[in-house]
């Protein structure tokens, strides 16, 4: 039986990310999903941003590409179009996805594009120096707001539902079982698929507010978690603070490509 | 334990972060601060390969016959 390990770059770690980083959890996590659906190399496409989580592509033995900021998903709508039989993932951080990329995200959840984004969320920028995103929490010390963060933070899981995406999950490192499940469950749905993946950053983040070493920052993550079906009968006061896991949207609704594909059907246009 | 159960730590990629000594379900493995994580407790392992998923830097192998 495949193991990740035939989808990895083995000569090139030990990876840059810092010791404790959650992201080498997702990436294996990543890796053993394509092991367990034993897909052909040939047939994956994955893009990535910049960012601690962009650098995923470095140690995968696939088809990848590396973007600019913020933009790894409007490259990834294009190969999702070009060839459709591509599985395309999309890997991108919080700064990635919802800072700068925020525009890319809403639109292509709102359009449907069949694709997989996994966001990889640590709370802050880790790669310059862990400056506030657009996820930090309220009240948060970072580098740029080192007497407390006052913005509100987004949750990128309401975020992308409200957009109108069909397959929307949360899992934390603490629980790499659950998150397998939910990226192949992403990758096997048709239509944008968004499983976001809580990570502690025990450099910037856990140092600045006193969370501890990083199996301490699991710890409490594990403690904040609530299942979504059990988040369903919570008042929003009780959720405060909280991390809703699992599965919260799924749907069915034709995603791009087949709503374009019938027009040229109907059109009856040469190709 | 019927199963036997091998766990190798690589301490070439190991950065000794803690993670699989601290979350480890049945305290299989020790660890001082600034040093690699031993396998100390092998009996009491479960093969429940936690510490294989959990490890971001792809040090630990866990094999089961």
């Amino acid at each position: 039986m495949a193991s990740y390990k035939d989808y990895m770059l083995f000569d090139k770690l030990p990876h840059t990310w810092c010791a404790g980083c959650g992201d080498g959890i997702v990436l294996q996590s990543i890796a053993a999903v394509f092991a367990e659906m034993g897909l052909d190399k040939h047939d994956i496409a994955l893009v990535s941003g910049i960012g601690c989580f962009g650098r995923v592509d470095d140690y995968l033995d696939i088809n990848c590409m590396h973007v600019t900021h913020g933009r790894a998903l409007p490259a990834a709508t294009g190969i999702a179009l070009a060839n459709p039989n591509l599985n395309v993932i999309v890997t991108m951080g919080d700064g990635d996805s919802v800072t700068i990329g925020g525009n890319h995200l809403i639109h292509c959840a709102r359009r449907n594009i069949n694709l997989t984004a996994i966001v990889a969320n640590n709370y802050n920028y880790g790669q310059t120096g862990g400056q506030y995103s657009g996820t930090t929490p309220t009240g948060s010390i970072t580098t740029t707001s080192p007497y407390g963060h006052i913005e509100k933070n987004f949750d990128i899981c309401k975020l992308v539902e409200a957009a109108g995406a069909t397959y929307v999950a949360r899992a934390t490192v603490y629980n790499p079982v659950q998150m397998r499940k939910l990226i192949r469950g992403g990758i096997e749905h048709k239509g944008f698929a968004i499983i976001e993946c809580m990570v502690p950053c025990p450099t910037h983040y856990g140092r600045y507010n006193k969370q501890g070493e990083a199996a301490n920052m699991m710890k409490l993550m594990n403690e904040q978690s609530v299942p979504a079906e059990k988040a369903k009968n919570m008042s929003p006061e009780e959720l405060e603070g909280k991390i809703i896991t699992g599965l919260i949207v799924k749907k069915e609704r034709d995603d791009y490509y087949t709503e374009y594909k019938r027009i040229i059907d109907a059109q009856n246009i040469d190709k | 334990m019927s199963k036997k159960v091998t766990i190798s730590v690589s301490e070439k990629r190991c950065k000794q972060c803690g993670i699989c000594s601290a979350l480890c379900p049945r305290q299989v493995f020790t660890q001082e601060v600034g040093q690699v994580p031993v396998v100390a407790h092998l009996d009491q392992c479960i093969a429940c390969r936690l510490c294989e998923m959990r490890c971001p830097d792809f040090a630990i192998d866990v094999e089961v016959e």
